[in-house]
């Protein structure tokens, strides 16, 4: 459950290098919509994401999730309500912590954190039944270092660390596109296990056309900050890599010829 | 080096690596060079001093200095979260506002400790000799403040300051306010170098303004011996290194300045090179033992 109003960002503004990130965005999404967003670089695919997530304040528009309005909640308040994982697997674990007290930190996301003790016994049993979900054999590493896993399986942990208490939305950018190719299937499988088996709103960002169709129930294509596509259920389903292309280049000629009427 | 030497070369070791673990937290698990200790310390000295003076009981003192080390810590850190300033910059600028901050405490540069009662006291009682007397008190408050910290960071709250060091992005997406962390953690080390400055205060009977100098090259130093020594695999082994690396580095300079090569002696002045000497030695000894090894 999340609703964007009207979302508009610029970077630079005021400079020569201003940059229209969101350029007035509209979009509501339903209990357990799993929308996959694709765009061309500098399409607004992550500032979006950053929007959600409070890494930034808009320029205006309004943003709630679950009910709530969080446009002016800062980044570490919204985490409550919004899991993350980012393009760089790097940037979602601990490195220097174990598995288990990264594990034990997201445990907590969003509620207040005292001196009980960080990772504790009846914890363990339910880490292990969670990381054995993953069938990456994590699940008897539980006091190596982060740091000694290899990016997918640091990737695979996030993934279980953004989600293990129910988040309302999931964002992932680009989550699989630093792995090589056998991994982020894995991944892919694992992120279709997690979202699908938990009905979870995600927005996931993509590079892979492919991907966008096959995944979710709702693609969204983005374009200079505006949402250029929106296509739902069976039109989803019946999308062929092609035809997105194609509508695509249609959406983007549209803009060009609007462009040049204007300018002409 | 005579024995009573070595002995005072210990002594100083374990009073100056309660500051050197004070160090360790800001240094290597926030990642925040923070120069307040060189004003910190004194401050620690000095509210220890003036509330002794004044009659307190010498261990509530130490109370004092470790609440003033804490707000000390946390004006800089404040300083660099929501202001915005470079953390090095604010750090150095709330040490030179300590200076005066500690003259006006001390309402001079200095204040003696001679003659009042100190923490050694009771220990003395006991029917330790008065010059182990140093020894014992300082091992137990090492020991208490090494135990303490290696709790703090398996606490849920420790685990999060680990965190913020490590990778400050995933932690804010976590939920955890980063800035917050931040304070309170170079808060906790520069309360921590305040009490290491109280028991040195105590011990030579004297606070002085200028004993702060060079507290954070001394820091780092014991740190970095600490590292190359003795190692640092896991949390608590990293902390217990940087208390043995502060003897170490004491037990170094006791030697050099008792060396004597023909008629060549160093001089207590040559204290900032010997230890600038040994912080390079440390950090180019383990490359070495690479490439030896390699061959």
């Amino acid at each position: 459950m999340i609703r964007l109003e009207k979302l508009v960002k610029y970077f630079h503004r005021g400079s020569v290098n201003e940059v229209l990130a969101l350029n007035g965005i509209d979009l509501a999404l339903a209990e357990g919509d799993f929308v996959t967003v694709i765009g061309s670089n500098g399409a607004g695919k992550s500032t979006l994401q950053n929007a959600i997530a409070g890494g930034f304040f808009l320029d205006s528009g309004k943003i709630s999730v679950a009910g709530k309005d969080v446009t002016l909640w800062p980044e570490h308040r919204r985490a409550q309500l919004i899991g993350r994982v980012f393009q760089n697997p790097l940037l979602g674990t601990c490195p220097s912590a174990t598995i288990e007290q990264n594990l034990a930190l997201a445990a907590l996301r969003g509620r207040p954190r005292g001196l009980a003790r960080g990772v504790k016994s009846r914890d363990r049993q339910r880490f292990r039944a969670e990381l054995a979900r993953l069938g990456l054999g994590l699940e008897n590493r539980l006091e190596d270092k982060v740091g000694l896993l290899s990016g997918g399986q640091r990737q695979a942990l996030t993934m279980l660390m953004a989600t293990m208490i129910r988040p309302e939305v999931l964002l992932l950018d680009e989550h699989i596109a630093a792995l090589d190719p056998k991994t982020s299937a894995q991944i892919l499988e694992i992120t279709e296990e997690i979202v699908v088996g938990g009905r979870l709103t995600t927005l996931m960002i993509t590079h892979n056309m492919h991907h966008a169709i096959t995944y979710g129930n709702r693609l969204l294509m983005l374009h200079q900050g505006r949402v250029l596509l929106d296509l739902h259920g069976p039109a989803k389903q019946r999308l062929t890599v092609q035809e997105l292309i194609e509508q695509f280049h249609r959406a983007q000629g549209e803009e060009l010829a609007l462009d040049s009427l204007l300018l002409g | 080096m005579t024995f009573y030497a070595a002995v005072g070369a210990v002594e100083q070791g374990l009073v100056y690596g309660i500051m050197a673990i004070g160090v360790y937290l800001t240094f290597r698990i926030l990642d925040f060079p923070d120069l307040t200790v060189d004003g910190s310390l004194p401050l620690g000295a000095a509210i220890s001093a003036v509330a002794i003076t004044s009659g307190l009981n010498p261990y509530l003192s130490l109370l004092l200095a470790l609440i003033g080390g804490v707000l000390a810590g946390m004006v800089t850190a404040l300083l660099n979260t929501r202001f915005k300033i470079l953390h090095l910059l604010a750090s150095i600028l709330t040490m030179i506002a300590l200076y005066s901050i500690n003259i006006r405490i001390m309402a001079g540069p200095n204040v003696a400790l001679l003659g009042v009662p100190t923490v050694f006291d009771p220990v003395i009682a006991l029917g330790v000799p008065a010059h182990f007397a140093g020894l014992v008190v300082f091992a137990i408050f090492a020991g208490l403040v090494l135990a303490g910290i290696i709790w703090f960071l398996g606490t849920e709250l420790g685990q999060v300051v680990l965190a913020t060091g490590d990778n400050p992005q995933m932690i804010r997406s976590l939920g955890v306010d980063t800035r917050t962390i931040i304070v309170l953690g170079v808060g906790l080390s520069n309360g921590l170098v305040a009490l290491s400055g109280a028991l040195v205060a105590q011990n030579q009977g004297a606070a002085d303004v200028g004993m702060g100098i060079g507290t954070i090259i001394a820091g780092l130093a014991s740190v970095i011996i600490g590292e190359t020594v003795f190692g640092c695999r896991t949390m608590a082994r990293a902390f217990i290194a940087a208390l043995l690396g502060s003897i170490v580095y004491r037990l170094a300079i006791a030697l050099a300045l008792g060396l004597e090569i023909g008629g060549f002696r160093f001089n207590p002045s040559d204290l900032n090179l010997i230890t600038a000497l040994l912080v390079v030695t440390a950090l180019i000894a383990p490359n070495l033992k690479r490439r030896l090894i390699e061959r």
